[in-house]
């Protein structure tokens, strides 16, 4: 229950951090963020890296930003920072109802929302809305710099478009249209503990018909994905039982769920459609933004 | 052989200069090297709470950060929660609703409860609820233990 030894490096700059990472990446060496999933995972020893580098002393990857239509989130913002809403409108509001399923209260102290992309577990929130809201996620090295959409990023579990050498600095959000609803919801056996499937949806309506629907499902497969089939029964429909039933039978059918010990895939495939259908429920109950 | 690291820890006001590993706990070093025994250890994977202390006034999970990361930060723990014979108005409250039994959660019960009154002083009951089943009593007195911060929390608000 310790973790094994490392050598650790306190990095003061991006620049620092990425050429100490390119450095020791070929000897285990990982960046450490706020270590909510990290250092249990040392604790156990199912991971020993040999070399941490520590990017929370790097001030500008605190930055957390809305300018230009478009909402930053630097590498070490925490889950706590989404407490209150960062934007006006719908989607400040959304991320404030997900940040609450994150974990506990301490936990969210820590832990960061890009960490949380980098470690890509299939029942984190906010892979989920990187995938469903279409985040551009920013990566560097000392070969420079990329960006990587949401669903390209992540891959499956715990595997994400990053190289070893290569730190996560920032995801960025396009701020949706004004008239934008969501609606999320999510289903764990206990408070604080990992998702067993969860549900993002959003779309707008105009002459009483929805369009630009997105629905994506979290925890239920081996990482979130949209699910066109369901977005299809949505859009040109009037909000409602019908369109919402429709499009929750979609999930069902599209879904290929994990199984575990305690949860079958007809199970988690049942919860999903269900939880798909409160997130759209919740959505047209929810003012426009 | 990895490197030792000469840090110097600020524990209640209190300056401790030790020589840890990297991959050593804040919580093992709070307790073993500075001799403050006040934060518990229980899982040391983050599930249970019991090593709960502040961070520059949040509440943190103790053994899931490394004392090498924590030079130049405000830690306190539940030693310095009372001052000199007068107990906090949380330790108090603790007594009074009797929120503890065993009492080995207390210590971590007490600083997530600080950190949260004093970061949200306006608390929901319903957020309230939620922010306490961060730790785990396995004596399960979560009632009395809810209600005792509650009071506080009233206490607290209304002043001295």
């Amino acid at each position: 229950m310790k973790p094994a030894a490392f050598e650790y490096h306190a990095a003061r700059s991006v620049e620092e951090a990425v050429a100490t990472l390119a450095e020791v990446a070929p000897d285990q060496g990982r960046i450490l963020a706020g270590g909510q999933s990290l250092v249990p995972t040392m604790a156990f020893r199912l991971a020993t890296p040999e070399h941490l580098v520590d990017i929370n002393g790097i001030e500008e990857l605190g930055r957390l930003a809305v300018e230009d239509g478009v909402l930053s989130i630097g590498a070490c913002v925490r889950h706590a920072a989404f407490h209150r809403p960062v934007t006006d409108g719908g989607l400040g509001a959304i991320l404030t109802f997900m940040a609450g399923h994150i974990g506990h209260y301490p936990i969210r102290q820590r832990g960061t929302f890009c960490g949380s992309l980098a470690q890509a577990d299939p029942s984190s929130e906010w892979c989920l809305a990187a995938v469903t809201l279409d985040a551009t996620i920013t990566a560097q090295s000392t070969r420079g710099r990329r960006t990587i959409a949401g669903a390209d990023f992540i891959q499956g579990i715990m595997t994400t478009a990053l190289e070893d050498d290569e730190l996560l600095v920032e995801t960025r959000i396009a701020l949706p249209a004004a008239d934008t609803r969501f609606g999320f919801a999510e289903f764990s056996r206990r408070a604080g503990d990992f998702a067993l499937a969860m549900a993002l949806v959003s779309f707008r309506l105009s002459g009483g018909v929805m369009h630009d629907a997105r629905l994506g499902i979290g925890g239920a497969e081996d990482h979130p994905r949209r699910i066109p089939q369901a977005e299809a029964a949505l859009d040109g429909q009037p909000p409602g039982s019908q369109a919402f039933e429709a499009a929750a039978a979609a999930v069902a059918a599209a879904l290929d769920p994990m199984e575990d010990a305690g949860t079958s895939a007809q199970y988690r495939r049942e919860l999903a459609q269900c939880l798909a259908r409160r997130a759209l429920e919740s959505a047209a109950e929810s003012a426009a933004a | 052989m990895t490197r030792k690291h000469d840090i110097t820890l600020t524990i209640n006001g209190h300056d401790h200069a030790i020589t840890v590993d990297a991959r050593r706990t804040l919580a093992d070093a709070i307790r073993d090297q500075c001799g403050q025994t006040g934060t518990h250890i229980g899982c040391e994977h983050g599930v249970c709470g019991s090593c709960t202390l502040l961070l520059d006034g949040v509440p943190v999970r103790s053994c899931l950060i490394f004392a090498v990361q924590c030079v130049g930060v405000a830690i306190r723990t539940v030693e310095g929660l009372a001052q000199g014979d007068e107990l906090h108005p949380l330790q108090r409250s603790f007594i009074e609703h009797h929120a503890l039994q065993c009492g080995f959660c207390t210590p971590g019960f007490l600083m997530l409860a600080v950190g949260i009154l004093e970061n949200e002083p306006d608390i929901s009951d319903a957020d309230l609820r939620a922010a306490l089943s961060s730790n785990l009593c396995r004596c399960t007195g979560y009632a009395n233990i809810v209600k005792a911060v509650r009071a506080a929390a009233d206490e607290l608000r209304a002043g001295p």
